[in-house]
């Protein structure tokens, strides 16, 4: 439909453009700060035009903050959120849509009743749960009197202590933002869409169920595993909380965190242009992933929605 | 307006009843998209409880052709989610259970059951009874802002047609940057030193000081959350217009209803599942993730006028290490959350039957 309305369109030119000022005017003094020494970026008010420190405090943040280990531990982290989550949920998903068998609807409600609990709701048991994974385990033993049962049969007085500390590690990062079904009901809901016909097919031809997995489930699922991937490493690149409890040891820390023990604190010198240009560098690989694969982004975003 | 719009509408008309629907709309729609129908009919639970006839032991949820009734292979698939669900999601949030009726000392020494005195301790503290009333401002501002930017920003992009994609792009930047990036930036524009859009307000007379005034900083949290979350709601707002169908919105021009009228009066009831469902979305937000803009930002204060309760959960168990009141507010949170979810489960109904 094609109607004019030249006024109204000249007005939602203006409002789209406040939208995208809106946006960038943040970014913008972004740079301007982070282009600047630190004697001008304390001058008030800040100059509008950027200085010619850029690169400097680039280099500057990129040692203080240790980018070159932190972004590391950011793409093991972001990555390994994103493929381990894809994989768990594929099994998972094919299982309670593809088998009969007795207990699938409890498997579906155990899953889907963490669809949408954050891990900041439980994040001080959570904190407990990896900073001893053997803990329920030791439980276990505890309530059975495991000891007492080995004393019994070889005479040996034992004590069972278990302990499995995930703190500073990358499982214990990664594992418990796994934990939530927001995947599975995705993978879920496409494979019921898919036709019925090919798997009918594929066991006339005799294949296994993992062969059908493999050779036909999984490439007829590769758009939507590139748009949830997306998603996810946004999602695990971002992280704050979980990873700020666990950067008790520096050198597992990830960019975000050591991002923010760059900003100024009221009792040190206020090094904002140095702070800004650690968050122009943080902010980089989330928004060339945006920008780059944009078409991928948005499926993953609606899909991951609904 | 085109002679092919009646295809648009596979899911409109159908009057029959409910054991035959399926059928019905399978005849008047291409194969592919019958297919789909199909599913998403036996998807809802009502539906799926009436007999079909061909299938009358279907269960819901399950592919018509399957691997048999073998429990052995699914179990294996299923253990890796199962597994790690059980350690980092059923046992803490368990924990948290049990440690919310319990009371300890900060070394776990002494720990006795209390019941309820953990709940009722909160709510006779003053202090969360303050973080609450924080805490409803906080995502009800945050809430209101967002949708409202975000409606006028997709209408808008809805009626440009030169340089959508360009201004679509530029909105949605700020979702690749971290809460507590947003809150960073945030923080230096108003910085009451340093700070340009402070500096603005100053030379307009107007005091500003994050640091030392709850108001200030309050604003200061609202304007990032919402900065970060608005793309969130305007891509879905965008898209879900576009899905809009024109033969009504030009049944409506015929009719001689202008743009912003039609917008109102067709494209946004339309759009209600839509905005429903981004409300419960911006409360999770709000609720939750914006923990790292206080933390980057204000740490809670000053005075505690930005202590949010997920910032106060934190705070109690990490470093109070009063873990039965924390463990306390962690349920009272996890309550909240599940109601949203049973709320967004409602959604998927209603998208349903609206067709949108």
């Amino acid at each position: 439909m094609v109607e004019r309305a030249p006024i109204l369109d000249t007005i939602c030119h203006a409002i789209l453009i406040a939208g995208a000022l809106l946006v960038c005017v943040p970014l913008y003094f972004a740079f301007v700060a982070g282009s600047l020494s630190i004697a001008e970026v304390q001058k008030v008010p800040l100059p509008w035009l950027p200085g010619d420190q850029f690169v400097a405090n680039l280099q500057a943040a990129w040692v203080k903050a240790d980018f070159s280990r932190t972004f590391l531990n950011s793409i093991v982290v972001a990555v390994g959120i994103a493929a381990g989550k894809i994989a768990v949920s594929l099994l998972s998903a094919f299982a309670i849509t593809y088998f009969r068998f007795r207990y699938r609807m409890l498997a579906f409600w155990l899953i889907f009743m963490s669809l949408m609990l954050p891990i900041e709701v439980r994040i001080v048991p959570t904190f407990e749960a990896v900073a001893n994974a053997a803990l329920p385990l030791q439980w276990l033993a505890d309530t059975l009197h495991v000891a007492d049962l080995w004393k019994w049969i070889s005479g040996h007085d034992v004590t069972i202590a278990l302990e499995w500390n995930m703190v500073n590690t990358y499982p214990g990062l990664i594992l418990p933002l796994i934990a939530s079904a927001t995947a599975t009901f995705l993978f879920r809901q496409f494979f019921l869409t898919v036709p019925d016909e090919l798997c009918e097919a594929a066991r006339l031809d005799g294949a296994s169920p993992l062969r059908f997995f493999w050779s036909i489930l999984l490439p007829l699922s590769v758009s939507n595993i590139v748009a949830l991937a997306i998603i996810l490493f946004l999602f695990g690149w971002n992280q704050y909380l979980w990873p700020l409890l666990f950067t008790t040891d520096k050198d597992m820390a990830t960019a975000v965190i050591a991002l923010k023990n760059l900003i100024p604190r009221s009792d040190s010198e206020p090094a904002w242009n140095i702070a800004m240009s650690g968050a122009l560098l943080t902010m980089l690989p989330p928004t060339l992933v945006i920008l780059l694969l944009q078409r991928w982004f948005l499926k993953g975003l609606i899909d991951s929605s609904k | 307006m085109k002679a092919s719009s009646p295809i648009l509408w596979p899911e409109a008309p159908t009057v029959q009843t409910a054991p035959q629907s399926g059928l019905a709309r399978s005849q008047h729609t291409s194969p592919g998209e019958s297919a789909a129908g199909r599913k998403a009919v036996a998807d809802r639970p009502v539906k799926a409880r009436t007999p079909r006839r061909g299938h009358p032991d279907r269960e819901p949820g399950l592919k018509r052709a399957n691997f048999g009734r073998g429990a052995g292979l699914p179990t294996l698939l299923l253990l890796p989610q199962l597994l790690i669900l059980a350690f980092f999601f059923f046992i803490p949030s368990l924990r948290a259970l049990m440690q919310s009726v319990l009371l300890s000392d900060p070394f776990g020494s002494n720990v006795q059951l209390v019941w309820f005195d953990n709940f009722k301790a909160l709510f006779a503290n003053g202090e969360y009874r303050q973080s609450i009333v924080t805490t409803i401002w906080f995502t009800v501002a945050q809430n209101v802002i967002t949708l409202a930017v975000a409606v006028v920003l997709a209408f808008a992009t809805d009626r440009v047609v030169r340089g959508r994609s360009v201004y679509r792009t530029l909105i949605l930047l700020p979702y690749a940057i971290a809460p507590a990036i947003a809150g960073i930036l945030w923080a230096f524009l108003f910085n009451p030193v340093v700070g340009p859009l402070a500096h603005m307000l100053h030379a307009l007379g107007i005091s500003w000081d994050p640091n030392r005034n709850p108001n200030d900083a309050l604003w200061l949290v609202i304007m990032a959350a919402s900065w970060k979350h608005i793309c969130y709601d305007y891509i879905f707002l965008a898209v879900g217009l576009l899905a809009v169908p024109a033969s009504l919105m030009e049944a409506a021009a015929v009719d001689g209803a202008g743009p912003i009228r039609r917008f109102f009066l067709i494209a946004l009831p339309m759009l209600g599942p839509t905005v429903f469902f981004l409300a419960v979305m911006n409360f999770i937000y709000g609720f939750f993730e914006t923990f790292a803009i206080i933390d980057a930002v204000t740490h809670g204060g000053p005075a505690g006028a930005t202590n949010i309760l997920v910032y106060k959960v934190y705070v109690d168990g990490f470093v109070n290490l009063d873990l039965g009141s924390s463990a306390a507010q962690s349920v009272l949170l996890m309550t909240f959350a599940l109601i949203c979810t049973l709320l967004q489960f409602r959604y998927f109904d209603h998208k349903v039957n609206y067709g949108v």
